[in-house]
């Protein structure tokens, strides 16, 4: 119960420090993509202006969640080091794997928050163009019979929000929690933030074409030996970062399977375990 | 200790991998069969959006990536730069197969806007190419749609688009006809999908009977079909197949 007390003081700890980074900076970014981009595509079809203004904003949501997984956790063991701030903690009765968690939890509470508020700016942008469409329908077909108008304006909400957009959101957020993941571990035996950064972001990069790997694996085809082995090691060592890529259909209005959303978001849960166990069990070993 | 914490971890990985490679296997299979993730990132890709566009591909920001080339091709489009908009429609459809909207749009251009500007061509002395520059621009509206339908088969969408374009573009009554039907199969496709498989197929010589009775059929279905082209359609035929009075419907 201390422990976990302990753990939870990290992870709010680390949560605030993050906070105080301004590292919300970035929301301004996002904030002027997906407010440009809406007045950029003004001169498109309606249809068109929806589907661009959720490729731009979900696709925005998935690089900065990415990349502040990635940059944020980085730097935690590094800084805390230069700071002496982990000697400070871990003189004190903290086991390190509680340390690590806390940290850990910090950088999933900044990503959950971080996440809502850019869901919530792109939601609200999407609903103003929304009654700004249904406005413009309505004026144009003011003659027209209420069976056509009422066609007309269910097109229209069609176009705009479907309930695809949510577990699409809920992945880019489990996805990120694996980076956090992957790059506390990476960061537990790295000897600088510079080559954890490098080292995620080539992941990050090898991670979407491991499936290609595992079903070149998997092929039954007649390879080498050596081909396969090293297709096996891809396969395991990469996390499969195309299965978390559910953006692009539910863009494009594919419905999502609740069976396989449960089972990605799984398997996220497991990688993040996974990698959480490496980290941790490396840091016990590593002298500080 | 350092060497048993090194077992531990290999031991970690080699169970989790055990189990994780057939799972995600398992995995990729349901979403290949719920139409998932069926973008393919091959050469082809590669040498059509350059080295930067691939690797965006590559790192999940495929749709993205599609939004800046439709914007681009919508630029393309007011310059009236017919072949280059067709380059970044199937660079864009490539990326996003699953976005209607993109095979739609593309396959529009090509048939009604590029076909018309290229009838309309005054750099272009001869009527003969002329004409046949719009029949190539058909052609490549027909073939996008095809592709579409391909890459979503559980929607309806483009084959009703599809119809359309036979109809209009090629007067291909009976690819119209079937076209119609396959979209008015799927569960959620409006009603007048198969009224206008009913009405294309009227315009089929030698279907006539078959078309007869397939609209009546429709008629039979209640109010929501009777529609003033269906009812003079059908009186239409009556009279062409000379029915006998016993057979004709009562459109009081």
């Amino acid at each position: 119960m201390k422990s976990l007390r302990g753990t939870w003081a990290i992870g709010a700890n680390t949560f605030t420090e993050l906070v105080r980074m301004k590292v919300f900076y970035f929301l301004l970014i996002f904030a002027l993509l997906i407010i440009g981009s809406s007045a950029f595509v003004a001169k498109f079809s309606f249809q068109e202006q929806f589907q661009m203004l959720k490729d731009i904003s979900l696709g925005a949501m998935s690089v900065f969640t990415s990349l502040l997984a990635i940059l944020a956790t980085a730097n935690f063991l590094p800084k805390d080091m230069e700071d002496r701030t982990i000697y400070t903690i871990l003189a004190k009765p903290v086991p390190r794997f509680s340390y690590l968690l806390g940290k850990l939890i910090g950088i999933l509470l900044l990503l959950v928050l971080a996440l809502l508020l850019m869901a919530g700016l792109f939601l609200a942008v999407l609903w103003l163009q929304e009654r700004g469409v249904l406005a413009e329908t309505r004026a144009q077909l003011q003659g027209s019979s209420a069976e056509d108008l009422a066609l007309a304006l269910k097109e229209v909400a069609a176009a705009t929000f479907n309930a695809n957009l949510f577990p699409g959101i809920v992945i880019i957020f489990v996805k990120a929690a694996l980076l956090a993941a992957m790059t506390l571990f990476l960061s537990t035996f790295a000897s600088s933030g510079l080559f954890t950064i490098l080292m995620a972001v080539a992941i990050y990069f090898i991670g979407h074409l491991q499936a290609s790997a595992r079903e070149y694996l998997m092929s039954g085809a007649d390879i080498h030996w050596w081909t396969r082995g090293l297709a096996a090691v891809v396969a395991l060592i990469f996390p499969d970062l195309q299965a978390f890529n559910f953006v692009d259909d539910v863009i494009a209005g594919v419905a999502v399977p609740a069976g396989l959303f449960l089972q990605v978001v799984a398997l996220g849960g497991l990688y993040v375990a996974v990698y959480f166990s490496l980290a941790a069990m490396v840091f016990a070993g590593r002298e500080l | 200790m350092i060497a048993r914490r090194i077992a531990a971890s290999a031991l970690l990985v080699a169970a989790f991998g055990a189990f994780l490679i057939p799972f995600q296997a398992r995995l990729a299979a349901e979403a290949k069969a719920a139409n998932f993730r069926a973008t393919a990132l091959d050469l082809d890709l590669r040498e059509q959006i350059g080295q930067m566009g691939f690797l965006a591909a590559l790192s999940g920001f495929r749709s993205p990536l599609a939004a800046f080339l439709w914007i681009e091709a919508h630029a393309a489009w007011e310059n009236t730069e017919w072949g280059r908009m067709a380059g970044l429609f199937n660079t864009v459809t490539t990326l996003q197969p699953r976005s209607l909207l993109y095979w739609d749009m593309a396959a529009w251009h090509m048939a009604w806007n590029a076909s018309v500007s290229a009838m309309q061509d005054t750099k272009q002395p001869s009527e003969a190419l002329r004409i046949r520059a719009q029949r190539q621009y058909f052609q490549l509206g027909k073939d996008f749609l095809e592709r579409g339908i391909r890459n979503n088969p559980d929607r309806y969408q483009l084959s009703l688009q599809l119809g359309v374009l036979l109809r209009d573009k090629f007067e291909d009554h009976a690819g119209a006809a079937a076209a119609f039907l396959r979209a008015a199969e799927f569960p959620d496709a409006p009603p007048y999908c198969r009224r206008f498989a009913g009405y294309e197929m009227a315009k089929c010589p030698g279907r006539e009977r078959e078309a007869y009775e397939f609209l009546k059929a429709l008629y039979l279905q209640g109010e929501k079909q009777r529609l003033p082209t269906l009812i003079n359609l059908l009186r239409e035929m009556e009279k062409k197949l000379d029915l006998p009075a016993s057979e004709r419907l009562d459109h009081s």
